[in-house]
């Protein structure tokens, strides 16, 4: 007999942290099928998890697992086409260029620059979610802020 | 993050992330994606009745929850996730057929339900046999314990029959509150005495 939570809580709780991470990390118009992916992956592991874990923790581990193989998916597809991948042209709204922007940064930093900023997460978590230390997490959040200065200015 | 008119990134991609998707919708056409990725065990969703609302679950094999007005329908979740499969999810599109045999049910315009139903919250022989043989007491019937004890294979086990009954997990649908005291008394209702006599005033049965 398990006593983890039923998964509907998890989506009551965390749906508006993955949403807001994924629209983040990939921009908005993929954002609803890698939350999709993410929730699906999660569901699929959810009775081997560890009782007691920290649930939205792991579910923004998955959401960043997904954002990645999302960039990398599309990078591979932009190849053909040109040398550099061509990202975000397709996101429309006000908020083309700063998607545009956080696309644009490497993995790390721009999992950290969401999870900080669209998640509220402390950087003890942030280092979780990207598997790394604190003070690595840290400094990557900031060069993620740094570039997007730079780049938004 | 802005004391030195710096670009404050943190405040524009936070203002950006909300003006954008709406969870609550994704959240809810999650459980569609989940039940076609055969991965929801156990759907659930409340449905008003003239009683107040039910709480109905279902497996892949059948409806294998009803919970009474009296439970809180958290608690009820939170049973099911803990003896059935921790992959619960409110998904009303499994619960459709369930949901409008209900309603008849209670216009007084269904009398069987032919809805398939999934046994395993109830643990042991005897307390099945008890619960099957109550799913066939038909629409505006009784019988008392001792008979369905017997029926079920032990007349002296009219106790046993009792405690079978009182954890009938699907409730209405086996329908316990079909079972009385010998001579007419209502006996005990999980739902409460006063629901058991509405259930029989209902059917004509009282």
């Amino acid at each position: 007999m398990s006593s983890l939570p039923p998964f509907q809580d998890l989506l009551d709780r965390h749906a508006d942290d993955v949403l807001g991470f994924l629209v983040a990390a990939v921009g908005p118009q993929d954002a609803e099928d890698c939350f999709q992916e993410t929730f699906l992956s999660a569901l699929r592991a959810y009775p081997r998890f560890g009782e007691g874990g920290n649930l939205r923790g792991w579910l923004l581990t998955i959401a960043h697992r997904k954002a990645i193989d999302h960039h990398r998916a599309r990078s591979r597809r932009a190849k053909p086409v040109g040398d550099a991948p061509e990202v975000a042209v397709e996101d429309r709204g006000p908020s083309t260029g700063i998607w545009a922007a956080v696309a644009g940064l490497p993995p790390k930093q721009r999992t950290a620059v969401a999870l900080r900023f669209a998640c509220d997460l402390p950087h003890s978590e942030i280092a979780a979610a990207i598997g790394s230390s604190e003070q690595a997490a840290r400094r990557s959040l900031h060069e993620g802020i740094k570039k997007l200065r730079k780049e938004l200015a | 993050m802005n004391g030195n008119g710096r670009l404050d990134v943190g405040t524009l991609i936070g203002d950006a992330v909300r003006r954008e998707g709406d969870a609550g919708r994704l959240a809810q056409e999650f459980a569609g994606r989940a039940e076609v990725a055969g991965l929801l065990d156990v759907a659930f969703t409340v449905v008003d009745s003239p009683f107040g609302p039910l709480t109905i679950a279902a497996t892949p094999k059948g409806l294998v929850k009803v919970g009474l007005p009296n439970q809180d329908p958290e608690d009820v979740v939170e049973v099911l996730a803990a003896r059935v499969s921790p992959r619960v999810l409110e998904a009303p599109g499994r619960l459709d057929e369930a949901r409008r045999e209900l309603d008849l049910y209670f216009e007084g315009k269904l009398r069987r339900f032919g809805l398939p139903l999934d046994w395993r919250l109830t643990a042991g022989d005897f307390r099945r046999r008890v619960l099957r043989r109550t799913a066939r007491i038909p629409f505006g019937e009784t019988l008392s314990y001792t008979e369905v004890a017997a029926e079920a294979g032990n007349p002296r086990a009219q106790r046993a029959a009792g405690s079978a009954l009182g954890s009938n997990p699907i409730p209405i649908v086996v329908p316990c509150h079909r079972v009385l005291r010998t001579g007419g008394a209502l006996g005990g209702y999980g739902g409460g005495l006063s629901l058991k006599e509405e259930l029989l005033r209902l059917e004509g049965a009282l």
